[in-house]
């Protein structure tokens, strides 16, 4: 297939790895890294093998293993991911690879859905592998096979950093055939490779340094960075990723040249940007989030001697923190060169605006268990909670706390082991349980902890696509598999009270929280209802509900529950419901005046 | 100020599940088959759940995918409250169709926020902008399924875009689901009418 196509950078990046010949690709689900490995997973024909891995860290070491077997493989996340992948990471920079072996983490500058903005590039720096990073997704595509080739050439993995905007931005694609597979898959014996006992780890250290100034002078000369000189204008442009393009546009719009330095590759072309600086008196770095190659570029002037000024994130002129755009860019540029900007502000808004929220989902079951919840427990208990669409939850009171995937467990005993006297129940998603979560309700029962553990198990990882988990019975290509039990595995790390209900059963339900709190210990309770959107997906369709108004009396208890497809009508004072129900039949136990009814056919 | 780095900036504003991804999809691929470069942005991910959400389709644009404050040549506003949230992305001689069919947001319905009357919205942005503003929603219960309100809004606005009505109308049939394709063309049909002279 060749030609060109209009697709998503994550597709894109799907393609990139399908033409660079992949054997094996792994990893875990995180916006905005997810479309990569669904796109694949979702494939007719495929000859490499594909899976959705518990977490990152398990999902970077099925990676490293298939790479010591010689194939090419490839595992991907998010950029919070690979906080928890670093502990392999920083050892497989010292082991090294034998097939290529991609790491691909995005970044979500803004965090349009994270909890941090941390730049991967850092990570790179840190662990001493080198880093490819698109400007566009076309780049993105092409890079893939490009690292492969390079993972195998240094024998080293590659990181390849994409952003939000590459990720999830689509554009029209030049495609490229699907190269040859050529590897033997073969595990070879070299325990002074693949064992890093202190004598093999002492020897791969300085190897591992050793081979810095062979792939930087690789990066030289090559393509993903380019440098253009304006010999008429001596003030110039470093800049990376999608803000490259960015800075293309600003210098276009602001109708100024200046010499440009497109940066792809770490480490970083250090003769280009000497080059620009000889010929420069004044330069931008323009890079979102870390200052990773303005502060390089400072020490390569202070090294030669260049007295060019160097503008960008240190002094202000460019933010540290969010997302770029042209406009950021505009004016940066302007600031930094004092050139008059034409720059547009958004004009205050001149109308007050409702905010809108993303909401749980009309008949979403965690809106009943989080409702019962609270009920049994009181408003005033402590409610540490963790990542996934349950989060939302946060505008009903009962999230207190989220800190990582799978902290919620470990953040309850701690609060419970200081000494908070409150009851504690904390709320852990299906996937997000088997991420780390395990080991945390491990602690907490070893540890004695007090708490209540609800699993909300929605029988999917909804937030980011509902991609598969061991829970489902369901592998990354839908092929069945065996189905991990929460009650047992609860069971047998030691949990002595476990209970499955059903949200949707909201008096059974208060039962079991009640006797769940009254327990002394760790106490866990699986709330298992498929998510409606999945429930919708397999056709499962319910009646929907209406508010008879002649008995609603207008308190507007209903309203408080949360419901999308529950509004209020200002004129006659009464609740209604809209196209939105799922029928989930939640709202009928919130009624006090039985207004609540299913819509007779 | 539009810019001349592309030749048609479009801001789809929406909310959530309102089907804003399928216009930006249609758009772009019908721009591929008529051999435009295409740069488009999105919203993933904590926005689908009903929040507001904004996209960006450049058509022959080869720059970056997000357009530039106040130089978008059009708006598709699927949403009374997000066309004028996302109303300083267009240009003042920009074209802005707009569906006034509220969808509440939960701050509104538990009575945290009051919702400002979709008239009045519609009366502020035609001050600056050149305005089409109709109830969508009405539209695309003509064409037999308040679903394809998206499609409705798309009709209004090809007949400003730079690409073939027939282009459009293939793509839609290529990306709706199959059933579903004689409403889909229907509600565009009813939405292209609504802006033809
Ligand atoms: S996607 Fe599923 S789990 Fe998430 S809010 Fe909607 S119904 Fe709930
Ligand atoms: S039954 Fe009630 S709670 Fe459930 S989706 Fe319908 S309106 Fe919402």
């Amino acid at each position: 297939m060749s030609g060109r196509e209009y697709m998503l950078g994550n597709v894109a990046i799907a393609r990139g790895i399908v033409e660079g010949a992949v054997d094996v690709v792994s990893g875990y689900p995180g916006t905005p890294s997810s479309e990569i490995v669904d796109t694949l997973a979702s494939m007719n024909e495929r000859d490499f093998y594909i899976e959705w891995s518990v977490n990152e860290k398990v999902a970077m070491e099925v990676a490293a293993g298939a790479s010591m077997a010689g194939a090419r493989s490839v595992v991907t996340m998010k950029h919070v991911g690979l906080n928890v992948a670093a502990d392999p990471l920083m050892t497989l920079a010292y082991m090294g690879v034998k097939g290529g072996m991609v790491i691909i983490v995005a970044d979500d500058p803004s965090c349009h859905s994270s909890q941090n903005e941390q730049d991967t590039r850092r990570y790179s720096v840190f662990s001493q592998i080198p880093c490819l990073e698109p400007s566009t997704p076309q780049q993105a595509k092409d890079m893939i096979p490009y690292a492969f080739e390079l993972s195998e050439k240094y024998e080293i993995p590659v990181i390849f950093r994409s952003t939000t905007r590459i990720s999830h931005g689509k554009s029209d694609i030049k495609l490229a055939p699907v190269r040859q597979k050529t590897g033997e898959i073969k595990f070879e014996k070299n325990p002074d490779r693949w064992v890093m006992v202190p004598k093999n780890a002492r020897v791969r250290h300085p190897h591992l340094l050793s081979i810095q100034q062979d792939i930087r002078g690789e990066f030289e000369f090559s393509g993903w960075n380019e440098l253009s000189i304006e010999a008429e204008n001596n003030i110039g442009v470093i800049a990376c990723g999608t803000a490259a393009v960015y800075a293309k546009e600003a210098l276009d719009r602001l109708g100024i040249t200046a010499s440009f330095l497109k940066i792809g590759t770490y480490p970083i072309p250090e003769d280009s940007v000497r080059q620009l600086l000889a010929k420069t008196e004044q330069v931008i770095v323009i890079e979102e989030l870390e200052p990773v190659i303005e502060d390089q570029c400072k020490v390569i002037a202070r090294d030669v001697g260049f007295e060019t000024e160097i503008f960008g994130k240190a002094d202000g002129i460019l933010p540290r923190t969010g997302e770029f755009n042209v406009d950021i860019c505009m004016e940066g540029i302007a600031r930094a060169f004092g050139i008059d900007s034409c720059e547009c502000k958004p004009a205050t808004q001149a109308m007050e605006l409702p905010v809108r929220p993303p909401a749980m989902c009309p008949g979403c079951s965690h809106r009943g268990t989080f409702h019962v919840m609270k009920k049994v427990f009181g408003e005033d208990a402590v409610f540490p909670s963790d990542i996934g669409c349950y989060t939302l939850g946060i505008q009903h009171g009962t999230v207190d706390t989220t800190l990582c995937m799978g902290a919620s467990i470990s953040v309850a005993s701690g609060i419970y082991d200081a000494g908070e006297k409150k009851p504690i129940c904390c709320t852990i998603g299906d996937s997000t349980f088997f991420h780390t979560g395990i080991n945390s309700l491990m602690n907490a029962i070893y540890n004695k902890s007090d708490i209540t553990v609800l699993i909300l198990d929605n029988r999917t990882t909804a937030m980011t696509g509902h991609q598969p988990n061991p829970g489902m019975g369901k592998t990354a290509t839908y092929e069945p598999t065996v189905e991990v039990a929460f009650d047992k595995l609860c069971s047998a790390m030691g949990a002595e009270f476990v209970e499955v209900v059903d949200p949707y059963d909201m008096d059974a339900t208060e039962d079991v929280l009640q006797r769940a709190k009254a327990y002394e210990g760790v106490s866990v309770v699986i709330a298992k209802r498929a998510c409606v959107i999945s429930a919708a997906r397999e056709g499962i369709r319910y009646t929907p509900f209406m508010v008879d108004t002649n008995l609603c009396k207008g308190c507007r208890k209903c309203l408080k529950f949360g419901c999308p497809a529950i509004e209020f009508d200002e004129v006659s004072k009464k609740a209604s419901i809209n196209s939105m129900c799922s029928g989930c039949g939640l709202c009928v136990e919130i009624c006090n005046f039985d207004a609540i009814m299913e819509v007779k056919k | 100020m539009t810019s001349d780095l592309s030749y048609f900036d479009l801001v789809i504003a929406g909310v959530g599940g309102q089907g804003a991804v399928k216009v930006s999809d249609i758009i772009g691929k019908a721009a591929v088959s008529d051999e435009m470069s295409v740069r488009a942005a999105e919203t993933h991910g904590m926005a689908q759940r009903g929040g507001s959400v904004v996209n960006y389709v450049r058509l022959g644009c080869e720059l970056g995918s997000l357009i530039p404050c106040g130089s978008a040549h059009g708006m598709l506003a699927l949403e009374p409250v997000e066309a004028m949230r996302y109303i300083h992305d267009v240009s003042k001689d920009g074209i802005v169709v707009m569906n006034i069919s509220p969808i509440y947001p939960v701050t509104v319905t538990s009575g945290q926020c009051t919702y400002p009357d979709p008239k009045e919205i519609a009366a502020r942005i035609e001050k600056d902008y050149r305005v089409v503003a109709f109830d969508a929603v009405a539209l695309a219960r003509q064409a037999g399924n308040i679903k394809t309100l998206n499609v409705v809004m798309l009709g209004a606005i090809s007949s400003y875009l730079p690409i073939a009505e027939e282009t459009l109308v293939e793509c839609i049939k290529n990306l709706v689901p199959p059933k579903t394709i004689d409403t889909n063309l229907k509600a565009f049909r009813l939405g292209r009418e609504t802006t033809r002279q």
